[in-house]
């Protein structure tokens, strides 16, 4: 849910078609997009409103709870000194969710590194494997389930 | 297991096998071959890495080569994973500390900084002006520590011995620095949650300002060693260079995007730990070559050295630490005086404090870049999700579009002058 404070916000406005929640906490927007609008809101914001770097990609395991991956989005407007938060759940029996290499290069990498660390699929990625362990590892570490201790999975 | 497509990374020529080795041909004869067919493959595969001494770490490149020219790079990461986001999950947020500085190991103190930033933005803590200060004032040593091992080592992979010399002889007086206010020389988690772990240590001023006074000239003699050197400036200038557009649509930060002559900078554009009280320049470059990044480093040493001095002038007097009754550990006195302050100190040591629930993104400005701590917190002792997003990470990631269609000679001035840690891009 949006709260009334934040509809008049151009970046929440400007996503409000995709965007089913929003907030406004510790002074850092975070704009909660729906799975399948994702590329679409990255580009709106590259476009129109001077979001030109994407700063991180990363996921968060909220184990055992459905959706269960966020996959949580770091941008950075140089011109107008502005950091958002965009965030999109994937639900487990899903697990993928489309790429955002095709808007900003610099998702390449670290969607690589949240696929070999959580296991969510980026569709249309040019290059979707293991970037931090070997090939033939098995299980996804940081998820919640993954045992810290002992070699097996 | 989820189906990994195959790692066709690079698409090597038939004759070849993947370690870069030609079949049992004899040079004479390729060469032969070579003369006959000159419109045929020629290229061959070199693995450069992860042994490299270049790479400074365990970065693999994948070069495929044609004569001495770059057709392809393919940069492979991940020897030096250490599960270090995962092993956050598993310790108290005041231990996470000690794992941020083996993380990017040449620049600890910035990453205890973000670490602590991001934890006390969770907690609303209010952190006195004189621990602020003296986290400005360290961290600016950080950048010098940092670009000095930059230097020494860049120079030597360029064929400049002796500046390595002189730049460890000033690393040397910074390490005494570290290890007077924190007893360690490296991994001196010297800042913890809500302040600095110790307060300061008996006659920090008098070896501070040793070194500040010195420090300027010292960094006239690299410049006299390399500025004008031929052999330097032949080997970097118009060497290394990269668009503006590609850097920031690949996420580079950095002394890279003030080379390419962007004014941009974490410390001036959203000011953290009382930044905004200093006064000091973000100097830029526009040839956005190596020599560019070079001098950009020198000047942000000059400028790294004013901030030191201005923080040692005028250093607030005050506590080292919040005043926060659980969370910050009781002085030692009051801890085996007052019932309180030993309750307090059981609960800290034996289960930590818990942090309100919620997530924050802290971005500060390392010696390498943004250096930027994504934390989750569920509300209790422990952090939910700890993202680390180094710069070295992001910034390797131009690689390919940097040395593609350049000489092999300039992959290692251009490799070194992006300064890298490979801690920091495997974490």
């Amino acid at each position: 849910m949006i709260p009334e404070n934040l509809l008049e916000n151009p970046i929440v406005a400007a996503l409000k078609d995709l965007a089913p929640a929003a907030k406004l906490e510790f002074g850092e927007l975070t704009v909660e997009i729906t799975a399948s609008g994702i590329v679409e809101a990255l580009r709106r914001l590259k476009a129109d409103l001077q979001f030109e770097r994407l700063t991180s990609v990363t996921g968060v395991d909220r184990y055992p709870n459905e959706p269960r991956f966020e996959i949580v989005y770091h941008l950075q407007s140089i011109g107008t000194k502005q950091r958002l938060r965009l965030k999109a759940r994937v639900a487990s029996g899903v697990g993928e969710i489309e790429s955002a290499t095709s808007v900003y290069r610099a998702a390449n990498w670290y969607e690589r590194e949240t696929f070999d660390l959580f296991g969510v699929r980026f569709l249309n990625h040019p290059d979707l494997t293991r970037i931090m362990l070997p090939d033939d590892w098995e299980g996804y570490p940081l998820r919640k389930d993954y045992p810290v201790t002992g070699t097996r999975y | 297991m989820a189906d990994v497509k195959d790692t066709g990374v690079l698409e090597m020529p038939e004759q070849h096998d993947d370690r870069g080795i030609t079949s049992e041909r004899s040079v004479e004869q390729d060469y032969n071959e070579h003369l006959k067919n000159k419109s045929g493959p020629r290229s061959m595969v070199l693995n450069m890495g992860p042994q490299h001494p270049s790479t400074h770490g365990v970065l693999r490149l994948l070069l495929e080569l044609d004569g001495e020219e770059i057709l392809k790079a393919a940069p492979d990461i991940g020897y030096l994973h250490t599960g270090i986001e995962k092993e956050f999950e598993q310790k108290t947020y005041q231990q996470g500390v000690t794992l941020t500085d083996r993380i990017d190991y040449l620049a600890p103190l910035s990453n205890n900084l973000v670490y602590c930033l991001a934890a006390e933005k969770l907690l609303g803590l209010e952190i006195p002006e004189h621990a602020q200060w003296t986290r400005v004032m360290l961290s600016e040593f950080t950048r010098l520590n940092s670009h000095l091992v930059w230097l020494g080592t860049h120079a030597i992979d360029i064929g400049a011995m002796s500046v390595f010399l002189y730049a460890f002889r000033e690393r040397e007086e910074i390490l005494r620095v570290f290890e007077m206010f924190s007893g360690q020389r490296m991994m001196t988690s010297y800042f913890r949650i809500g302040g600095l772990a110790l307060p300061h240590p008996r006659g920090w001023q008098k070896r501070v300002k040793d070194f500040v006074d010195i420090f300027p000239s010292r960094v006239d003699e690299y410049e006299e060693l390399l500025t004008t050197n031929r052999i330097w400036t032949g080997r970097t200038k118009g060497v290394g260079y990269i668009s503006l557009e590609d850097m920031l649509d690949l996420g580079v930060t950095g002394p890279m995007l003030r080379a390419a002559g962007m004014k941009i900078d974490v410390r001036k554009d959203a000011p953290y730990s009382s930044y905004e009280k200093f006064d000091f320049e973000v100097p830029t470059r526009t040839e956005n070559d190596v020599f560019a990044r070079y001098q950009l480093r020198i000047e942000e040493m000059r400028q790294s050295c004013r901030i030191i001095k201005q923080a040692l002038e005028g250093m607030p007097s005050g506590s080292h630490q919040a005043d926060a009754p659980g969370i910050v550990l009781p002085e030692r006195e009051k801890m085996k005086t007052q019932m309180e302050s030993l309750i307090y100190h059981f609960k800290i040591v034996s289960e930590g404090f818990r942090v309100p629930e919620g997530e924050v993104y802290q971005a500060i400005e390392s010696p390498r870049g943004e250096v930027g701590c994504y934390m989750v917190s569920d509300g209790t002792q422990k952090p939910y999700r700890v993202h680390w997003r180094g710069p070295s990470f992001g910034n390797l990631q131009c690689i390919p579009t940097l040395i593609e269609g350049t000489l092999i000679a300039d992959v290692i001035a251009a490799l070194g002058s992006m300064d890298f840690v490979l801690g920091d891009t495997d974490r």
